[in-house]
């Protein structure tokens, strides 16, 4: 009997902070269809009095929000392709392969796991620079076509797949390169799904590098168009900068609640590994 | 993390169980043939690691290395075009650097957020994981997954929303503060409750990946134990301190060091949010680096992060010494 009501009490508390958690993003959209005079009022409104979709018409025809979409989804392809491809490469070879320097790169790979960002940015933005690629899409995406934490995930699901099967397309006198591709590759499935979702992410809200070497608007992504916009003479338009937000946030949550499943579950084993 | 850089399922089928360097080729079994399909082992290997390498080298591990050099040479943005034709200043830039009161302020205001933010998140994640775990028994996947979506969202677009969520009169927070006669502070306009306002954001969209990863590693602490020990009139809190927590100390340690690497680096949410002030009481050291590569100074802004860099290092140094052994 107690632990019914307790289990009541808890039910109401977590009902509790979950609207707490997801009343920010709630009012954001409902603010981007507000105007500006209703998000100046005290005490604050929750539904639209009058519902307007004028910022968001402002948010694409005057400030080019489709533009930034563009390069945001171009960048987070390009960058998530890369990852999927060369990650599971490398954490193949080291996984499977034995050969020379291998434990050198599994080193290499596990010490620039910690290596923060901020390190790498200004000398990166002198070579990006001086090979001509500072203010351009392939400035943005090269950088992050690798990271170490994919090859870390790779390796680690590759070493729980068996063993045989390599023995196996060696007897039947495959190739290296194609027991990879046509025997393990397919295998995969689970671990390049999570890495293909946690990378798309991490590139959609990559902020700092974008920041750096987006000089011209006609680059920008959308975390620094509207990081931007929300700093300079846009930055009392608070119907605007909520639109924008919006439109930054609606389509990773929407690929967030897809593949949700498959990925808590692979944010709950990289954890624990 | 994985201490086991060997694992290889079957690794007794008598290939690859030795990978350090000339060990290999003692071996008796190895005869021409076997010698050839090593060789072409690793040149499949390498073929395959190859484009991570030269993006590697190319795009991390040369940034960190000039990185080096520069934070000891006064390069500025005139210099671009020829990074080596610098001179060579010594310690300039980090004597620069801890004089510049800013920096320090920004150093303290780091400090600030971490020392609060980590445990705050910490505290939040291991609470919500503790009661979907234990206490209830529907609808655990939903509030999982409602825990955990501010994560996945920009930091930008959370920023702005928060900006006005934190807003003096029309904010959402201290309209709901109002509801219970609290007068809420000023937040984002007043030094003293401008970091805490931060704070309170960066613990929100944080603590839902903290909590996934202690929801996995509660799975790991044996039902028995909690038995034996409420047969022997162990209470529910003392349960919690004397089995779970010390259980959980590899997840415990593993959440505080990566919440810690993220919070000590720091940037979207004074960029967006305060600018920094009022009165810098919301700098970064990353905020302030990227100002000093903003201003021009390379050489500066590359020793500035490079004390990021080992302040990271020495503060995941002393994690893994307090929360690895001994309990």
């Amino acid at each position: 009997m107690t632990r019914t009501r307790s289990q009541w009490w808890l039910y109401a508390v977590l009902t509790i902070v979950l609207l707490a958690v997801i009343a920010p993003f709630v009012w954001m959209v409902l603010g981007s269809f507000k105007t500006q005079g209703e998000l100046l009022q005290t005490p604050p409104t929750w539904w639209p009095q009058t519902a307007t979709l004028d910022n968001y018409t402002r948010l694409f025809s005057r400030l080019n929000f489709s533009q930034y979409f563009v390069n945001s989804t171009i960048v987070a392809v390009a960058v998530t392709a890369g990852n999927l491809l060369f990650c599971s490469m490398v954490g193949y070879a080291l996984a499977m392969l034995d050969f020379p320097g291998r434990r050198a790169l599994f080193l290499v790979v596990m010490g620039t796991l910690l290596i923060p960002g901020v390190v790498t940015f200004v000398p990166l933005f002198v070579l990006v620079t001086n090979v001509g690629l500072a203010n351009s899409l392939p400035g943005l995406i090269l950088p992050f076509l690798v990271s170490p934490f994919g090859v870390f995930l790779m390796r680690q699901y590759i070493s729980g797949l068996p063993r045989d099967l390599l023995d196996a397309g060696r007897v039947d006198g495959a190739s290296e390169l194609r027991i990879f591709a046509r025997i393990f590759l397919p295998l995969c499935g689970p671990a390049l799904a999570t890495l293909g979702i946690l990378t798309f992410l991490g590139s959609w809200n990559n902020f700092l590098w974008p920041l750096v070497v987006a000089q011209e608007e006609s680059k920008y992504t959308l975390p620094v168009a509207l990081a931007l916009y929300s700093k300079g003479q846009n930055s009392t338009q608070y119907g605007l900068l909520l639109a924008g937000a919006t439109v930054v946030v609606i389509p990773v949550l929407a690929i967030f609640l897809a593949f949700q499943r498959r990925f808590i579950e692979g944010i709950a084993t990289t954890g624990i590994k | 993390m994985s201490s086991t850089t060997e694992v290889t399922p079957s690794g007794a089928t008598g290939r690859g169980s030795s990978p350090r360097g000339k060990g290999g080729d003692a071996r008796p079994e190895v005869n021409a043939g076997a010698g050839a399909s090593r060789r072409r082992q690793g040149l499949a290997a390498w073929t395959l690691a190859l484009p991570f390498c030269l993006l590697f080298l190319v795009f991390t591990a040369w940034p960190v290395i000039q990185s080096l050099f520069m934070s000891f040479t006064d390069t500025r943005s005139r210099d671009l075009r020829t990074p080596f034709a610098v001179d060579i200043v010594g310690l300039d830039n980090f004597t620069k650097a801890f004089s510049d009161p800013i920096f320090r302020k920004s150093m303290l205001n780091t400090a600030y957020f971490v020392v609060v933010g980590v445990p705050l998140t910490m505290a939040m994640a291991l609470a919500a994981a503790v009661a979907l775990d234990k206490g209830i028994t529907k609808l655990r996947g939903l509030f999982r997954l409602g825990f955990y979506t501010p994560v996945i969202t920009s930091i930008v677009a959370v920023a702005v929303v928060w900006r006005f969520l934190l807003e003096r009169e029309y904010g959402l927070i201290n309209t709901v503060l109002g509801w219970v006669g609290i007068d809420g502070p000023n937040w984002l306009g007043d030094p003293n409750w401008a970091m805490p306002g931060l704070i309170l954001m960066a613990s929100w969209r944080n603590f839902g990946t903290g909590m996934i990863i202690f929801l996995a590693g509660l799975q790991a602490v044996p039902w028995m134990l909690h038995e034996a020990a409420a047969i022997d009139g162990a209470g529910a809190w003392q349960r919690f301190r004397h089995i779970t927590l010390p259980l959980l100390r590899p997840t415990l340690l593993f959440v505080s060091v990566t919440t810690a690497i993220g919070y000590l680096q720091f940037f979207e949410e004074p960029f967006v949010m305060t600018n920094g002030g009022p009165l810098n009481s919301t700098i970064s050291m990353s905020m302030y680096t990227y100002k000093q590569f903003g201003f021009g100074n390379y050489g500066l802004a590359s020793a500035m992060s490079y004390i990021i860099f080992v302040i990271v290092a020495i503060v995941t140094a002393i994690q893994f010494r307090l929360l690895r052994e001994n309990t």
